[in-house]
């Protein structure tokens, strides 16, 4: 085991992390604002995973494919904010899990009724399909580079967007008081729906990205939903910040586990032992990170709300 | 009350059950996977279940028959369940239909005891093969036959150091044990990855430094679809990919394109396999399905429901007579899309499996094509253990 | 508002119990008596019906809804939404597995472990568990139910993914035929009952009325002086001991094992069903089974597109009968008798 191997597996982690940021951000930043708990928003990641795919192979041209996917999910996003989100505001966030795993049983046989049950293709753009040398030794998918570009491109965003914006201004009084923001003359409502299309968006950006690395297919967002939820209850929920943090935590914690765990047992370990306890470690290596956070901080590392 | 309801609910359920029953003598539970883990596989089984259904006019050995489709979901509980209806309510003939095998060892024992015969659309577990073989089971293959045959490959390609992957669980065990079975090389190193898991960077790393002739990976589903993507994406392509025909058939080919090209594997039938059978097979089936090439499930599901067809007919529609009926699935009179076959002792068959390599059709579509035969007239290694 | 009785308040909880017993006197004591009657004779009125599979498919309801019924109890009553129930059911059924692996065969022993060791286990998770409040409580419970399934997965000696078969019936003792399904039936019955008479009971305790007012005000009872976490926990354990007790009889049910049944999305079921029928109301947990594993069943019969009515359905009970169907029934009930 070289250095180089472990800057590989540092710089493996550091892409997983941000690939989750991109699925927690959505999710973290309607919770915060909205106190709103939206399982659905694996529903808006498959949606754009699945957009994203169809028309990238129909068109060839990716960039349009993932504007295409973001503008139509948000569209969608809106008609479920109207209808469905709009009433839950203000109810228990277990009413709100209850109606939002409506939403997924409804989205995963609408997707089924429209593209079928087969998983899509969804091919990787051909100018980014192989590996970029990053020094002499170390090829690294140029893909994923661009998938770290896009996790702290958004996390740059984020982080303007709501610190430096009057948008950002009005979405943080309308998040630390309601009432007291609408007295002001703010009009919650219309906060509400752009920052749970703004969610949306992120998460068909998400969705629309993974898809020439992933399986595009039913269940994907009941997948990366857990991840995406452990990440932003370690980060303390609500917290953009803390969803970043916790998602590069979780990312080097994954891929350590998987990558230097199996070896290390095996080197102190009887090799049956060792075989059978590193992978199972590694698999539960996320949840043992998540259930330790909250014993010793409750409320994850970032609490956003008092 | 609520009792009341409940049961109103059941005999209104019954009420219209008893109206949809036609004058079927022979009836077959099929229990498919339209939602869950095996969505995917379970509508190609489904393709091939209704083109069966299709050339055989709705008939079974010529006496009209009623063949029963639900969904499962993928999930033992509720296979175990809708077999319970299947047995109980509507008394089925034959079953068939469950792409996974834990939904094949569930619902195993409730039809054994109820004398049905359970033919395997796709799943041969071990348990089945050997110690807990049964006379009303029939499978298709043994699930390690296919990893065996990936062993074989390996060897006379000549591979000396080979990197296995598979999902942390006892089956991803099994496969890479029956690999290892034939294969007479070297094994670099053994990745077990999480169920489910979605991002492979870290053991694609590991595959790199580690520099194997190649690679065997047993991972369905979703997880064979992102590792073979990010392997190529990885730049490892140059590194020849091994895996048995589930990790590599249509489905996940479709799914994955151009990375899918020149991946060697292994299965007991390919769609360009030259017998009268299957050729009207994968016309007939490519005519109702746009174009598309019939995977393994559907081949298996087409050849599961013939099978019944045959039997019936060589009983002259006595299906009541169990010893008979097993009799004659025991010694199949159909044209099996897979060409010859015999059963063994515990009723899994002794067959040829073949090599494919994913390329491109005249038309350019990518699928895969039959490279020759690897394993022939081969046995299962559970066997030996069948006392039956 | 003709003939209307000022002694029963016809929006609490109890109402139908309340008014019914005011119109005839008596019924609502017997009306769980004559539901209880009902189940009790269904298997032998069945086989002429022709309803003999749905013998089995009530059994399957009960036991589901015992497991329900003591999520109900730390949901409804005590304000602790646990995703991670099929944890424990996993934890009871693979107790069967281990003990029948290990040559036991007696049913009693087998459900009793099943409740103990999912107890013990209960007891672990809630020690960490309950130091988080509402979504952070929802979500470390699914981690350690995860973390359980995942274990399970992994278990070679019990199947791991494939599962684990349990091929001879557990014995009942000696009158009792554990292969018999009817006797079998029974005995899910009296299980069920009594959990349910026990659960029932309990709500109405000291002990029940401490535990609402901590999901109502858990600062005040603090204030008061009460051991709020050792009360919650015993009542976490108390719920996490029934759910094995029901991935026992499941596990019998089934006559197989396998991890599917702790799934996180089982955890889920169990949540949404207890809701659908009603958080907090006494039959809201064997109602909101009954409702769904009724339409489950019904709806796979007629389409492969199964999932989006009972998401809608889910919708409708959000927006029109937030407090569940039970809630429902009790407010109907209460109009009628005021009419």
């Amino acid at each position: 085991m070289d250095a180089i191997f472990v800057f590989e597996q540092l710089l493996n982690g550091l892409g997983y992390g941000l690939m989750l940021f991109l699925i927690a951000a959505g999710l973290t930043l309607v919770f915060g604002i909205m106190d709103t708990m939206n399982l659905a928003h694996g529903s808006l990641y498959m949606a754009g995973a699945y957009v994203a795919a169809r028309v990238h192979e129909a068109s060839g041209a990716f960039v349009l494919a993932v504007a295409v996917a973001v503008g139509v999910t948000v569209a969608i996003a809106a008609v479920v904010e109207f209808v469905v989100i709009r009433r839950l505001y203000r109810r228990d966030h277990l009413v709100q899990v209850l109606a939002t795993f409506g939403i997924i049983l409804i989205a995963d046989d609408a997707v089924k009724a429209i593209w079928g049950v087969a998983p899509l293709l969804a091919s990787t753009p051909a100018a980014l399909a192989g590996p970029v040398d990053l020094f002499q030794g170390l090829p690294y998918p140029s893909y994923r580079l661009l998938l770290i570009g896009a996790g702290l491109a958004v996390a740059l965003g984020l982080y303007l967007l709501v610190n430096k914006t009057r948008v950002g201004m009005l979405v943080r009084a309308g998040a630390s008081n309601r009432q007291m923001a609408e007295h002001m003359g703010v009009r919650v409502g219309g906060v509400f729906a752009f920052v749970f299309a703004l969610g949306a968006a992120l998460a068909a950006l998400a969705g629309a990205l993974m898809a020439p690395i992933s399986a595009v297919q039913i269940g994907m967002g009941e997948a990366i939903l857990i991840p995406a939820l452990v990440v932003i209850v370690i980060g303390g929920i609500g917290s953009v910040r803390g969803a970043f943090v916790a998602a590069l935590l979780v990312g080097m914690v994954d891929t350590a586990g998987r990558a230097f765990l199996p070896p290390a047992l095996r080197a102190v370990l009887p090799p049956s032992v060792a075989a059978d306890l590193g992978p199972a470690l590694a698999g539960i290596a996320m949840y043992v990170l998540m259930a330790a956070v909250l014993t010793l901080k409750p409320a994850g590392l970032f609490p956003a709300r008092g | 009350m609520l009792q009341m309801k409940k049961l109103s609910v059941a005999l209104a359920l019954c009420g219209v059950a008893a109206l949809n029953v036609h004058a079927a003598d022979i009836k077959v539970g099929i229990a498919l996977d339209l939602s869950g883990p095996f969505s995917a596989l379970g509508a190609e089984a489904r393709d091939g279940f209704e083109l069966a259904i299709e050339k055989l006019g709705g008939k079974l050995g010529g006496q009209p028959a009623e063949f029963i489709r639900n969904d499962f979901g993928g999930n033992p509980e509720q296979a175990n369940q809708l077999v319970a209806r299947f047995l109980q309510r509507d008394g089925i003939h034959f079953f068939t239909g469950p792409i996974g095998s834990n939904a094949a060892l569930a619902v195993g024992p409730a039809l054994f005891a109820a004398k049905v015969p359970y033919l395997s659309a796709n799943p041969g577990p071990s348990a089945y093969a050997g110690e807990k073989c049964n006379p009303y089971f029939f499978a298709q293959y043994q699930n390690d036959t296919y990893d065996e045959a990936a062993g074989k490959v390996a060897n006379e390609k000549g591979y000396r150091n080979v990197v296995l992957i598979a999902p942390n669980y006892p089956a991803g065990k099994d496969h890479l044990n029956g690999f290892k079975r034939l294969y007479k090389g070297g094994v670099k190193d053994e990745i077990y990855t999480k169920l489910g898991q979605i991002d492979y960077a870290a053991e694609i790393a590991q595959i790199r430094a580690a520099k194997p002739d190649a690679v065997f990976f047993f991972l369905p589903g979703a997880m064979g679809i992102n590792f073979v993507k990010q392997f190529v994406g990885g730049g490892l392509k140059d590194i020849p990919l091994i895996a048995p025909g589930f990790s590599a058939d249509e489905d996940v080919i479709q799914a994955v394109g151009e990375p899918m090209l020149g991946v060697l594997n292994t299965a007991h039938w390919t769609h360009d396999l030259q017998n009268p059978a299957n050729t009207e097979f994968v016309a007939a089936f490519r005519q109702k399905y746009a174009g598309r090439y019939p995977s393994v499930y559907a081949a298996m599901a087409y050849d599961t429901l013939m099978a019944m067809d045959a039997a019936v007919r060589d009983v002259g529609g006595k299906i009541e007579d169990r010893e008979a009926v097993l009799k004659a699935l025991k010694n199949p009179s159909f044209k099996s899309l897979r060409g010859e076959f015999q059963y063994g002792a515990n009723n899994f068959p002794v067959q040829n499996y073949y090599l494919r390599e994913v390329g491109k059709d005249a038309e350019g579509r990518i699928t895969n094509k039959l490279v020759g035969t690897t394993l022939e007239k081969h046995q299962d290694a559970y066997v030996g253990a069948c006392k039956m | 508002m003709q003939g209307s009785t000022p002694q029963n308040p016809s929006s609490a909880p109890g109402a139908v119990a309340a008014i019914t017993h005011a119109r005839f006197p008596g019924l609502a004591r017997r009306l769980p008596w004559l539901v209880l009657a009902l189940l009790a004779a269904f298997p032998l009125l069945a086989p002429a019906l022709g309803l003999e599979y749905y013998v089995g498919f009530v059994r399957r309801v009960l036991i589901v809804a015992i497991a329900a019924t003591s999520l109900n109890f730390i949901l409804g009553y005590g304000g602790m939404a646990a995703l991670g129930h099929a944890g424990f059911i996993g934890v009871g059924a693979y107790t069967v597995v281990a003990l029948v692996e290990a040559g036991f065969s007696s049913a009693w022993l087998a459900w009793g472990s099943a409740a103990l060791v999912a107890g013990l286990a209960a007891a672990a998770i809630g020690a960490v568990s309950l130091r988080t409040r509402g979504v952070y409580f929802i979500m470390i419970t699914l981690a350690f139910a995860q973390m359980l399934y995942y274990l399970a997965v992994s278990l070679r000696t019990y199947g791991g993914d494939d599962g684990y078969g349990l091929y001879t019936p557990l014995e009942l003792g000696a009158w009792l035929d554990g292969a018999h399904a009817q006797v079998f039936y029974w005995v899910v019955l009296a299980i069920a009952a009594a959990v349910f008479a026990l659960f029932s009971r309990v709500a109405h305790s000291r002990y029940g009325h401490a535990l609402r007012g901590i999901r109502d005000n858990e600062t005040r009872m603090v204030a008061l002086g009460y051991p709020v976490y050792g009360l919650k926990l015993a009542g976490f354990v108390a719920a996490g001991a029934v759910a094995g007790l029901a991935g026992g009889l499941l596990a019998s049910h089934n006559a197989f094992v396998s991890p599917s049944i702790m799934h996180w999305t089982q955890s889920a079921l169990l949540l949404v069903m207890v809701m659908l029928g009603g958080a907090g109301r006494r039959w809201g947990a064997p109602l909101g089974v009954a409702l769904w594993l009724t339409l489950e069943e019904a709806l796979k019969l007629y389409t492969d597109y199964w999932h989006w009515p009972l998401g809608l359905l889910l919708l409708l009970v959000v927006f029109h009968a937030p407090q569940g169907v039970a809630a429902l029934l009790e407010r109907r009930g209460g109009r009628e008798s005021v009419r």
